[in-house]
């Protein structure tokens, strides 16, 4: 049995209350989550993603559209019959129950005998590495603790689907790059498809094997953590993914997959596809793409005008024709770091400039 | 010692500390200590024989079994109707909420004894059901424990709303979304998580619904008929038998299960509580199945419509010459109202609005020291001053006479006992808002003020003063709408020269001049109702929800 997850061009209108409108939070979604596979939905606070995940789970009814598990259809299938279990970003966990009862929770309510959801709790825990918490409280337990109960609580039914809002959002950094592992070890191990929502881009580029950028209610673009970085299609990809530069320019030439493209500091050419000439382009330029050369040297000469000392790395803001280029260069140790004003070229391979579209008039 | 010094630093400190601690002693621990004192002794020797009598013949017992029926049953019946009332707001999505919620603050602004009043009207010899409904076949004995039951479980069902309606609505939604997600089905969720995580705030409702009904004097003194209890026979023995003794051991004996409830409530069932912090505002809430919320919806609109016609009997009964014999309508109530009634109108507001600002000022002052100072006492201080909201009334009033009769304190008679009455009785109100409304407060905001040179008294005015002020006009709204519907104590210490349009009210009732008692109560509800809107438009925000919250807490 399959448990992939599809979704057939979902909406979800919310009306507001008392004549204020309505909202669009979901707009015109469609996705497939392969079986056995983890798909993050990332994108800025409000862009729909939560609200997608509640359409999965079943806590909200799509305005318009279909969800799919495997090939049955799920839209209309009460939430608790859908056998997807979530991890929630508060966790969820019941504060009057032990660490025991949270997690067998799922079994008792589906009459398992008490021997054997003794056991299954046991091994559980287990897998999470909180065997001994059985007989405690949430309260007493840590917050990455209490997000590894949740954890164990959500698989113990053996869901189809796992799902996670911003499970991690309420640990402490540190605390948060290891449990991302450990989801991910899980996710691994058990082959289990799973749909998680965050905000946060490492989290997202760390964890998935897709990506779905989403903003305003629509999904931007969905692929590989590489392929959203490298590649972005639109501004928005380009802009919430990591740092980068954006040059105006226009498309005056295409041949053979490289575009001829025109910016205020002159001509370069750039990989592109699917862009015509006349076409209207931002030139996305990494700031780790870019090196610093001595003054005269490199492609374009410029000043410095603000140096970020981050330890491991160095900011530079780099002044090139009127236009301000952030360049990021490792720092290598016991160097000097150039100051303001000091002149320097700056270099960069035509190879790794990237092209998205430009909207509006120039 | 530090604590004392670094107060003697600040005079004007120590001197407010002072000042309230002198004060709350004189005007709340004194007078409870003359009750218990009238009680045990006699010229001048310890003695319980008091007690021996009141408890010793099965007969004499009565109005304790009586009191602690009628208490246990309307903390049931209360806490049952609000708690079905706040889960039809808070989950199940019911139709006109508004509605239902402004209708179930109704109770709480009004006096006490309107709605027996309106069971009287309806149900009682004369009735309205009772004589043009059922023509006098039907006789619904509401003098006595049913009648009780009934209105004040109306009464007081608002108070076990407001507890439960802030207990749902704190639980984390996830929480019940964990249940649904992990296949439970709605009345599971119901059962394994919602209830079990509102048992603290239902123990909450129900011994503050026990403490109200055993304190609740004004329906009882209307309707208790051969049903009597404590509240009322302590006030008989006083006022009709001369019975000193005898009804401060009363007064005691219904003192005593009303600290153990408050107690309760105050130091072991509020620690229970399963506070849960959500981690972002959920979309929507987890709802009922479409026969749960008809059902629920059904239920709002019959408790409401009981409401509604308890208020519109009154509001009828206003109008009509002689209830149960002549209904043409007539204004002629109203007119003497202003009449008759003008001077208890008139007496009642001058010392409701002298006793209001200072029960503010007092209230906000002892929240400001409690929750920021340090100083010796200061939990004594916190305990005292919210002692007098869970004293029965009753027991205050006997206090007062007794405390205040002779001198150097000689203040019966005089418009001043009234007005001290009324602020330390209402003074716990303006405190919690007080309290609630610092916590809020940074107290880095303070410590700036402090910082730049402002000593204590100046921070409190020129900071936390401003910071406080929409609490404060709440606890003001409160202790108003207190003041002007108060019966339990003041009955005690009105006299010839001062009187109050809620004791006029009372002996309209007793005359059975019920239309005349309508129109008496009409008058002042429509008084406090102004004062709540004045009040309102001057803070711009809905002081009767924060009320409602302060008369639950």
């Amino acid at each position: 049995m399959s448990n992939a997850v599809r979704l057939e061009r979902l909406c979800k209108v919310f009306e507001g209350r008392g004549g204020t409108g309505s909202v669009v939070a979901v707009d015109d979604v469609s996705l497939e989550v392969k079986d056995g596979s983890l798909v993050t939905l990332l994108g800025p606070s409000g862009c729909g993603k939560t609200t997608v995940l509640r359409m999965i789970a079943g806590f909200e009814a799509p305005t318009e559209g279909e969800v799919f598990i495997g090939d049955e259809r799920i839209t209309a299938l009460p939430a608790n019959k859908r056998r997807t279990s979530m991890v929630f970003q508060s966790y969820g966990l019941f504060p009057h129950m032990t660490v025991f009862d949270n997690v067998g929770y799922g079994l008792r309510i589906r009459k398992v005998p008490a021997p054997e959801i003794r056991a299954r709790v046991r091994s559980m825990l287990e897998l999470v590495g909180l065997a001994g918490t059985e007989g405690r409280l949430p309260s007493q337990l840590s917050g990455g603790q209490q997000q590894r109960v949740a954890l164990a609580r959500a698989l113990i039914t053996e869901p189809r689907v796992l799902l996670f809002d911003e499970p991690l959002s309420n640990l402490d950094a540190k605390l948060r790059v290891q449990m991302r592992l450990e989801i991910r070890r899980l996710q691994q191990r058990l082959q289990i498809t799973s749909v998680y929502v965050t905000h946060d881009q490492d989290e997202a580029m760390t964890l998935s094997d897709q990506v779905v950028v989403m903003h305003q209610g629509r999904i931007q673009q969905v692929g590989t953590p590489q392929e959203i970085y490298s590649r972005p299609r639109t501004l928005f990809v380009a802009d919430f993914i990591g740092k980068a530069n954006f040059l105006a320019g226009t498309v005056r030439h295409v041949e053979g997959g490289r575009a001829d493209v025109e910016i205020a500091q002159g001509r370069v050419q750039v990989p592109a596809e699917g862009f015509r000439p006349g076409d209207m382009v931002w030139l996305l330029l990494r700031p780790e793409a870019i090196g610093l050369a001595p003054a005269g040297a490199g492609r374009w000469q410029g000043r410095i005008a603000a140096a970020t000392y981050l330890g491991s790395e160095i900011f530079y803001e780099v002044m090139v024709g009127g236009q301000t280029l952030l360049v990021k260069v490792g720092h290598p140790q016991g160097a000097t770091p150039l100051g303001a004003s000091d002149p320097v070229g700056v270099a960069f391979d035509e190879g790794s400039l990237h092209l998205v579209p430009r909207e509006g008039t120039a | 010692m530090d604590g004392l010094r670094k107060i003697l630093r600040e005079p004007v400190l120590a001197a407010t500390i002072g000042v309230i601690a002198v004060s709350l002693f004189l005007f709340v621990i004194y007078p409870l200590f003359k009750v218990f004192q009238m009680s045990v002794v006699e010229d001048g020797r310890f003695t319980l024989h008091v007690y021996g009598d009141l408890l010793s013949k099965a007969f004499e017992r009565r109005p304790l079994y009586n009191s602690l029926l009628l208490g246990t049953l309307v903390a049931l019946a209360g806490t049952a109707v609000g708690y079905l009332f706040a889960f039809a707001i808070a989950r199940a999505d019911v139709p006109w909420k508004r509605f239902f919620r402004v209708l179930a603050t109704f109770p709480i602004i009004s006096p006490p004894f309107v709605l027996s009043l309106a069971a009287i009207l309806l149900l009682g010899r004369k009735g309205f059901i009772t004589r043009m409904l059922f023509q006098g076949q039907w006789d619904p004995h509401i003098y006595g424990l049913r009648g009780l039951i009934l209105v004040e479980t109306i009464a007081f069902f608002p108070t076990a709303f407001l507890i439960m309606l802030g207990v749902l609505q704190a639980i984390d939604p996830a929480l019940e979304e964990s249940s649904l997600n992990l296949g439970a089905t709605r009345w599971q969720v119901f059962r394994t998580v919602t209830l079990p995580l509102s048992i603290p705030g239902l123990a909450s409702s129900l011994l503050v619904l026990f403490v109200e009904s055993l304190a609740d004097f004004g329906n009882p003194i209307i309707l208790s008929g051969n049903f009597h209890v404590l509240s009322v026979q302590a006030y008989l023995h006083i006022t009709g038998m001369v019975d000193f003794s005898g009804g401060a051991a009363l007064a005691v004996i219904l003192l005593l299960p009303t600290l153990v409830a408050f107690l309760l409530q105050k130091y072991w069932v509020s620690r229970k509580s399963y506070v849960t912090v959500t981690g972002k505002p959920s979309p929507g809430r987890l709802s009922v199945d479409p026969f749960t919320r008809r059902l629920l919806t059904v239920l709002c609109l019959g408790v409401s419509g009981l409401i509604l016609l308890f208020y519109g009997t009154v509001v009828f009964g206003s109008f009509v010459t002689l209830w149960g014999a002549d209904y043409t309508l007539t204004v002629k109530h109203y007119v003497s109202v202003f009449l008759i009634g003008g001077r208890y109108l008139r007496d009642t507001v001058i010392l409701a609005s002298l006793a209001t600002p200072i029960t503010g000022i007092l209230g906000m002052i002892i929240a400001f020291l409690v929750v920021r100072k340090q100083f010796v006492g200061k939990g004594l201080m916190d305990l005292t001053s919210m002692l007098t909201f869970a004293v029965p009334g009753t027991v205050v009033g006997i206090g007062y006479i007794l405390a205040f009769n002779e001198r150097p304190l000689l203040l019966t008679g005089t418009a001043a006992i009234i007005v001290l009455l009324f602020i330390f009785r209402n003074v716990p109100v303006g405190i919690r808002a007080g309290v609630a409304a610092l916590q809020q407060i940074d107290p880095a905001i303070e410590e700036a003020a402090t910082n730049l040179g402002a000593g204590s008294g100046r921070t409190f005015a020129t900071i936390t003063l401003p910071l406080i002020t929409p609490a404060f006009f709440s606890g003001l709204a409160y202790s108003f709408v207190r003041c002007m519907t108060a019966i339990s104590a003041v009955i005690f210490v009105v006299s010839g020269r001062w009187n109050l349009i809620t004791i006029a009210i009372l002996g309209l009732v007793e005359n059975a001049d019920l239309s005349q008692a309508a129109a008496f109560s009409l008058v002042l509800i429509a008084i406090v109702l102004l004062a709540l809107g004045l009040i309102q438009v001057g803070v711009g925000r809905v002081a009767t929800s924060q009320m409602g919250y302060e008369a639950a807490g």
